[in-house]
This record gives C-alpha cells, structure tokens and sequence, in this order.
C-alpha cells in the first residue's frame, strides 16, 4: 500500500482542489482529509457518511465548588494560567486548561474532577471517487496531532480491508503537530507552492520537514503564470533540495468555478489547460520511485 | 489597541490585510507575526532584525543518584513524556507539555528542569515611520506553538499604541492563543465554498472567545454571492472588500505593499482602521 500526502506549508494554495482533481484519476483509492482543523475535501467530494465515531481526546479539569477549601494549591501549581480565582472561588479556565492533570493530582481536597471530553468527531464514508475517512476537531479543541494520526490509521485499516492499494491524503497546513502527524511513513508528499515570495517561503519550510524526517518530497506549482520569476525561484531551490518539480499549472478560474459547483476540476472542464497539467502531474508522481515502493504498513 | 488578523484558514489575504493596515496607519504600531509555524509578513515589511530570543521551555531532567523509581512521575505525567524501569528512566522532551507535575510530585526531588529550545522570536524595526515589528519562527520537527506566540506576543506595543497580530489559521491551540487577549479580530475570507466553510469555523471561535469582530471580503468577485449571505444571517459587518484585481495578485507575488502600487488602498486602509474603532471597545483606540 502507498500513501501520497498532499501538503503546502499554508493553505489556500489550490491543495484540496488538486486533491480532488487528483481522486477521478485512479479507479480505486481511499480519500483521507488530514486537515482536521478546517477540513474541506468534503466540500466538493459530498460524502455520504457511513459511520460516525467521537474522538474523545484529553480531559479538562472541573473544579468542584462544594469540595472546594480554596487554599489556592492548583492557582499556584498551574503553569498554564487556567485557574481563575474570583473572592475566594477557584474555577478552571477550559480555554487555558493543557489537561495535564497537575491540579488534579496535587489538590489536597482532592476537589478537582477531571473528566475525559469529547474533542471532536470522525467519520467513514462512500463519495463517487471511492471511501473517504475524514474528521472534524471542535472549535477551539487540543489534540488535532492526534486526530490526524487517528484519521491516517483509519484510511489505512479500511484501505488494507478493502484491497486498495493507495492513500491520498489531503494533509494539514503549517509544520507543527497535525503535519509532522500527517506525514510519518507516508510513501511520499507533493507540496503545492504558489510562485509569490511567501509561497517560497512555505515551500522551503515544509521541504525541510520532509527531509527532517526522511520523507521523499516532489513540488508541483499552482498559478505559475502569475509570476514566473518566481516560478523559476522554486524550481532552482526544488533542484537544490533534490525536490522533484512534478508540473506546473497555469492560473484557471476553472478551479474556482468547479468549486461552486461541487465538481473537481476535471468533472468541471476536462480539456482546460489547468486539467491537462493535472493529469501530467498525477502521471509524473505515480512514476516516481517512492511511489512504486511498497510500505510496511 | 490589539487586533488580530485572522482566517479559519491561510492563502486568504490575512497577512496582506495585516501589512497594508499597519503600513497605513497613520501612528505608532507595532506588528506581530504569530504564524510561527509559516511567518510570511517579513517578506512584505522587510524589518530590520535587531534582536533574537529563544524560547525555551522546561523539561525534565532526572537524577538517577536520587531515584528510587517509585514511578511517581510517570504516573503524573498525561502525555507520557517519562517512562520508568526498575533501573532507569527515560524522559521524551518532544512529547512534555512542561506542566512541572514531576518535579512537583517526586517524593527524591531526583526531578529537576532542563531547558528545551522551541524556536526563537526575533524583533526589529520596518523602515517606515514608526513602526515595530516582532515574528516567532517555530524550529523545525518540534510541535509546542502556544509557547512560542505567547512570547513573540509579551512584544506588544506599549500602553496606548496599537498592535497588529497577524494570527495562524485553523480554529484549535495556535489561533486560540494568538487571538486571546485581543481587543478586535478582523476576519478575512473569499467568497467560495471553502472561504465560506472556513469562516464559519473562525466564526464561532471568536465568538466562543467573546471578542468584537468583523469580516473582510478579499478577491470579491472570483466566487459566489454566498459569503455576502452569510455575512447579513450572522450580523456580520463587513469591514471592506478587496476585489480581485491581477495587479494586487502580482504586487502580492513579488513581496510588494498594495498600498505602494494602488494609492488609494491607504486611505482605504485607514477607514478601515476607524470602522474597528467604531465597533471595539472606543477606550483603546488611540486618537
Ligand atoms: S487545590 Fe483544590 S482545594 Fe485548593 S483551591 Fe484548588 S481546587 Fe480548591
Ligand atoms: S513536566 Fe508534565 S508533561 Fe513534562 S514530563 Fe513532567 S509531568 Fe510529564
């Protein structure tokens, strides 16, 4: 089984529209949207949820009023500032709390509950390209690392059950947790990069977190007509960094308008000049070494 | 005054929003980048880096002379950060969230904190008039970000002046920290499908938060009228438009201001820094 991960360091940088481009291309494969935080794949694959399941994530400390002695032992222990103290009555900032469990433990009333919470949700589904596992964090919630590695472990499982042989994983934005949770024995990942100055930016940042963690790493660049200077900037530092530069593709507000009609980019218009560069791009990273490669998984 | 800048999601225009507002003010300002984990504003503000901090947090460090490995402290610890044999311990620092449970519980005191590094805050000046600038880059592999915003936030401007947070996407940790404290957040979406998705999100987080707010529409006219609609159901001003124009696109490519191109965006800009005025709490605004 192989995994290819399509990640781009930030969002907004056509990843879930060449996700969704990239599903038609292949008569079996699994969907999974790792980008948990502000999922969208499911926009435009409208999957018809089969199953549901809670993510029950960490605990969150409730400070119980009537076991309370207020001797201000969890005020002063509390290192995330989640304790409020209000004339004498100590209550626990849920925003605040890290659910460490510190106040828990060290509270020598032992007033302080600390029940496990519900952080979000996750489902399977059947969408026209094939299964899809995805997920969605409560707002404001911890653990999305977590999530995505719930996800990731999911579309597999199913994937081996089902006899399908790839992954395509929308993966988060950024180089923090959900990401570096995105990426771990992926097969390879394809970083979409715009040509500004900030899409170079990104770009070098999450190469640099392939290579940190030995992940083969190819870049393909969205709207490289808007500025090919710069269009030429990422392919110099792709050959630099040994990154494979997968295509190229123009600026088409065929994406956009695919997008508002529920369709990806090649159900929209499958002979505009954005749709032939996205099957030539699909052609070049399947032949590519690591995704020939069969993974322990 | 602190404003936050924020998206549900990035590639909307936050950080070109953040850069123009704060190059068009007519007062001090400082400007904050706690995307730590992509900052992009230098590259439109080219500040002049003039000091670097690191930041740092405790993790534990164990004496073996002193343990008796009783297993206290890997009891105490939720994110399993310490695992303990009958003759040795083992601490993961990338797993530790440096709550200090184990130095606090350890009947040897065989626990003591050594220090982490997470990534560095680095603060300077924009060559324009009086401005200030601050950004937390988040080191490569490592996954604490509210560490990191937190100090690259302790830079805010003093008392009276206006600070300019330009926030990381998403709705969970990283952009609860960015926005906390905040006097007013600025949302910026597009009007497609996944602009309207992700604002929805940002939306109930900063009304979660409790935080005054309203929305910018960038690239008006690429999409549908949907963002508009959503916008009136939820009682949410909308702040300004930036329509889709290929030169804003190509400015923004090349690192470039809009306001340095288009003359009008200044002006523009200050409305819109009045609007937020009108809708915060009118104590902070400076004159
Ligand atoms: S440590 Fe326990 S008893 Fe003391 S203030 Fe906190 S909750 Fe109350
Ligand atoms: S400081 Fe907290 S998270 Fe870190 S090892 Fe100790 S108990 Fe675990």
């Amino acid at each position: 089984m192989k995994e290819l991960v399509i990640l781009s360091g930030k969002g907004g940088t056509g990843k879930t529209s060449l996700t969704a481009a990239f599903a038609g291309l292949k008569s079996s494969l699994m969907l999974c949207d790792a980008d948990v935080d502000a999922a969208d794949l499911h926009l435009i694959m409208a999957p018809d949820v089969q199953e549901t399941h809670d993510f029950v994530g960490g605990n969150e400390a409730v400070i119980a009023p009537d076991r309370c002695t207020g001797c201000g032992t969890c005020l002063e222990l509390c290192r995330f500032d989640a304790i409020d103290e209000n004339q004498g009555e100590y209550t626990v900032d849920a925003l605040n709390c890290e659910g460490c469990g510190v106040c828990v433990d060290m509270c020598p009333e032992s007033a302080i509950d600390f029940p496990r919470k519900t952080c979000g949700q996750w489902f399977v589904s059947h969408t026209r390209f094939g299964p899809m596992v995805h997920a969605r964090l409560g707002i404001a919630e911890e653990n999305s690392g977590r999530l995505v590695a719930l996800v990731r472990e999911q579309a597999k499982k199913r994937a081996r059950d089902a006899h399908i042989d790839l992954i395509l994983t929308d993966g988060p934005p950024g180089i923090g947790c959900p990401v570096i949770a995105s990426i771990g024995q992926a097969s390879a990942i394809l970083i979409v990069a715009e040509p500004t100055v900030s899409g170079i930016h990104d770009m070098k940042r999450v190469g640099e977190l392939a290579a940190h963690f030995k992940i083969p790493a190819m870049v393909c660049i969205n709207k490289f007509d808007l500025n090919l200077d710069q269009t030429r900037a990422i392919e110099t530092i792709a050959r630099e960094k040994n990154i494979l530069v997968a295509g190229k593709i123009p600026f088409d507000p065929a994406f956009t308008k695919a997008m508002i009609q529920i369709q990806t980019l090649l159900e929209y218009d499958d002979t505009c000049p954005a749709a032939k560069a996205v099957r030539n791009i699909w052609e070049t990273v399947m032949t590519h070494p690591a995704m020939k490669l069969e993974r322990l998984m | 005054m602190i404003i936050s800048i924020a998206s549900g999601k990035g590639g909307t225009g936050k950080t070109t929003v953040a850069a123009n507002l704060a190059a068009s003010l007519n007062q001090p300002v400082t400007v904050l980048d706690c995307d730590v984990e992509e900052p992009n504003l230098h590259l439109f503000l080219h500040p002049e880096i003039q000091s670097r901090e690191k930041v740092i947090a405790p993790v534990p460090e164990i004496d073996l002379d002193r343990c008796t490995f009783c297993k206290k402290c890997m009891d105490i610890c939720r994110f399993n950060a310490i695992a303990v044999t009958a003759n040795t311990v083992v601490t993961f620092p990338e797993l530790c969230h440096s709550c200090g449970g184990c130095t606090v519980i350890c009947p040897e005191n065989a626990v003591t904190e050594k220090e982490r590094i997470l990534g560095t805050v680095e603060t300077g000046t924009v060559p324009l008039p009086d401005m200030n600038f601050g950004q937390g880059l988040l080191d490569i592999g490592q996954v604490m970000v509210p560490p990191v915003i937190r100090q690259v936030k302790s830079h805010r401007a003093p008392d009276q002046g206006i600070t300019l947070i330009d926030a990381p996407p998403g709705t969970s940790c990283p952009v609860i920290a960015a926005m906390k404290d905040t006097d007013f957040v600025v949302l910026v979406t597009e009007p497609t499908p996944f602009g309207l998705n992700d604002l929805k999100l940002a939306v109930e987080t900063v009304r979660l938060m409790n935080i005054p707010h309203g929305l910018i529409i960038n690239r008006a006219g690429i999409g549908d009228d949907a963002v508009y609609a959503y916008a009136k159901e939820k009682n949410l001003p909308v702040l300004m438009e930036i329509p889709y124009d290929k030169a804003i696109a190509q400015a923004y490519s090349k690192g470039d201001l809009i306001i340095a191109q288009q003359e009008d965006y200044k002006e523009k800009f200050q409305t819109l820094y009045k609007k937020i005025c009108l809708l915060a709490d009118s104590e902070k605004c400076a004159p």
